[in-house]
């Protein structure tokens, strides 16, 4: 599927796994409210979903943006929506008219988030 | 006025996504195809700041200017098709907008073709000690720190209003209603509500008509603009297709642009602008409903036609927000732009300099950022750990400080320019001159009783 995916093993008496990039099984947008920025993660194909759901947890994003964000993580669901909506606290530095960063308002922090390396069937 | 029967789907087009959109948008919403009213969405959190720094400066502004020339592009259009106008253009001044519009009306000779609606009542600065004596703490929703802690310094404190007072200006028979800190969702929901009759307690129709405002306010962004998925076959975003809302009775919407323009409405597309911004999507709460994001269903009905069903809304709170804003203190951001070899080397030896040169100066910062645009800027440390850092051909040096030492900050603005003589070779990227210390006016979010709000409408017959 990838030329970025390299096989690993899933363990004793499991299925063998790869490791692909969040960003061929989802899209994102991200916005921001204060110093509080959000990614909503969209899975590209309705059976992706269920793999977003299990892997892309609220502590494996707070991991993923570790020194780059000073607040916690929330997660929430939007299974209508096959979607996953990520609040990333303190990430915007005071954000809006405060924030000294380019990205003051989390516009990219999207495809920051599909860096992040998921375990997929070989 | 004779009542018209209700009528079987109204369409409301999104002209603007923001202050500083695209000016040509609203004209070809008008002139591509049919629609019945334009809605047009000024105001970020960000931008109440921003105006509330102009009318500081003159009384007679302190609105979106920009919308008087576009009105005046558009208006005998409006008039001869019945378009009517829904638009928060009015920020901290709504009046002084109402009468800059109604002065371009006349000179087009629509004197008395037109009538305007003006909402105001959400600005609450005149008030803010009543309240606050009253035991209305405001306080912010980010920080929980009271408003006292800030009263002084602030600059502006409006309460958004909802969907309502628009209503009522529409059914006053006003042509162009403009507002002031009216919610992006409340000019759409407005025309839904005045034209199908919706009442205060039809929470599913209000939280349909809700999403509706939601998906279209950031105007392209749900039309194939900034959209990521499949993003190099998005067909011709030079022409890209404002959105359309196709509204019905029942609360079911199709969103859609309109023929022969580019961009692309799909499933895919209308999901990330529904998730843009998003908190808890079980509560998107607004001052005329909660609406429930994991309730709505969409489905491709057709080439750039998404249909949108299933929504639910739960009763509004009695709390409105407010948008406060404050005196922060003062910020600079300075860039110069180092070249291959060794780009990101020498540009943080740089950043190593300037900032020792700014410790022996003891100057005080609240913050000092440094970002390397070309390396760390946008994604940090995730982009850090797999770029080429020895190969770049080119890195800017960004470094921004915060202070509420205004004099600090200029200080900061004149250590730039000197290491392109004296601190690492091979830099460039000055042409701009040394960076201006800008005034930070930043946002306090907080609830207020509903009660406390009494929004108001003016008509003013052009």
């Amino acid at each position: 599927m990838s030329k970025r995916s390299r096989a690993v093993e899933g363990g004793r008496g499991r299925s063998r796994k790869r490791r692909v990039p969040l960003l061929e099984l989802a899209h994102a947008r991200s916005g921001d409210k204060g110093d509080t920025a959000n990614v909503g993660l969209i899975a590209l194909k309705p059976e992706y979903y269920p793999i977003l759901v299990k892997q892309v947890t609220a502590a494996r994003v707070a991991r993923h943006f570790r020194g780059m964000i000073k607040g916690p993580v929330e997660r929430y669901e939007l299974p209508n929506l096959g979607a996953l909506n990520f609040l990333l606290h303190g990430a915007l530095d005071g954000g809006g008219t405060i924030s000294l960063k380019t990205d003051a308002q989390g516009k990219v922090l999207s495809t920051a988030l599909l860096r992040m390396e998921v375990a997929v069937s070989a | 006025m004779t009542a018209r029967p209700s009528p079987s789907t109204i369409r409301v087009a999104a002209g603007q996504g923001f202050w500083g959109d695209w000016l040509e948008a609203p004209y070809r919403q008008v002139t591509g195809g049919t629609i019945d009213y334009l809605m047009m969405d000024y105001l970020a959190e960000v931008t109440m700041s921003i105006l509330q720094k102009q009318k500081a400066r003159d009384p007679t502004l302190g609105y979106a200017r920009d919308v008087v020339p576009l009105m005046e592009r558009i208006l005998p259009l409006l008039v001869e098709r019945r378009i009517k106008v829904t638009a928060n253009a009015g920020g901290v001044n709504p009046r002084a907008c109402a009468d800059a519009v109604a002065d371009a009306a006349r000179r087009l000779g629509l004197a008395g073709k037109l009538r305007l609606g003006v909402v105001t009542g959400d600005d609450l600065l005149g008030r803010l000690d009543g309240l606050l004596a009253r035991g209305h703490e405001l306080t912010n929703l980010d920080t929980g720190r009271p408003l006292r802690d800030v009263r002084d310094r602030v600059l502006s404190a409006n309460a958004y209003l909802g969907a309502w007072p628009v209503v009522e200006a529409l059914q006053r028979g006003a042509d162009v209603v403009i507002t002031g800190r009216v919610t992006d969702t409340g000019l759409t929901l407005a025309p839904l509500i005045h034209a199908f009759g919706w009442k205060a307690d039809d929470w599913n129709l209000l939280a349909a008509g809700t999403v509706a405002g939601h998906t279209i306010e950031c105007g392209a962004q749900c039309s194939g603009g900034n959209c990521l998925v499949d993003w190099e076959r998005i067909p011709d975003l030079a022409n890209v297709g404002y959105p359309i809302v196709e509204a019905r009775p029942d609360g079911n919407f199709d969103i859609t642009k309109h023929a022969g323009t580019g961009g692309r409405i799909t499933v895919a597309g209308v999901t990330e602008q529904l998730v843009y911004e998003m908190g808890d999507p079980a509560q998107y709460i607004t001052p005329d409903c909660i609406a429930d994001f994991t309730t709505i269903r969409l489905a491709q009905a057709g080439k750039d036609k998404v249909r949108v069903s299933g929504v639910r809304g739960r009763p509004a709170t009695d709390k409105l927000k407010v948008s406060i804003a404050y005196s922060y203190g003062y910020k600079a951001v300075g860039t110069l732009v180092y070249a291959w070899p060794d780009a990101y080397k020498k540009a943080r030896a740089a950043d190593r300099v300037l900032r020792q040169r700014l410790e022996d100066l003891g100057l005080e910062f609240e913050a000092i950022l440094t970002e390397f645009v070309g390396a760390d800027a946008t994604h940090g440390r995730l982009a850090l750990e797999r770029a080429p850092l020895d190969e770049l051909p080119e890195v800017q040096l960004r470094i921004g400080v915060r202070s509420s030492d205004r004099a600090a900050v200029e200080r900061f603005t004149r250590e730039i320019a000197p290491l392109i003589l004296n601190g690492p070779p091979s830099v460039t990227g000055f042409a701009g001159g040394r960076p201006k210390p800008e005034e930070i006016v930043a946002y306090w979010p907080a609830l207020v009783d509903k009660r406390m709000v009494e929004p108001r409408v003016e008509i003013v017959e052009v």
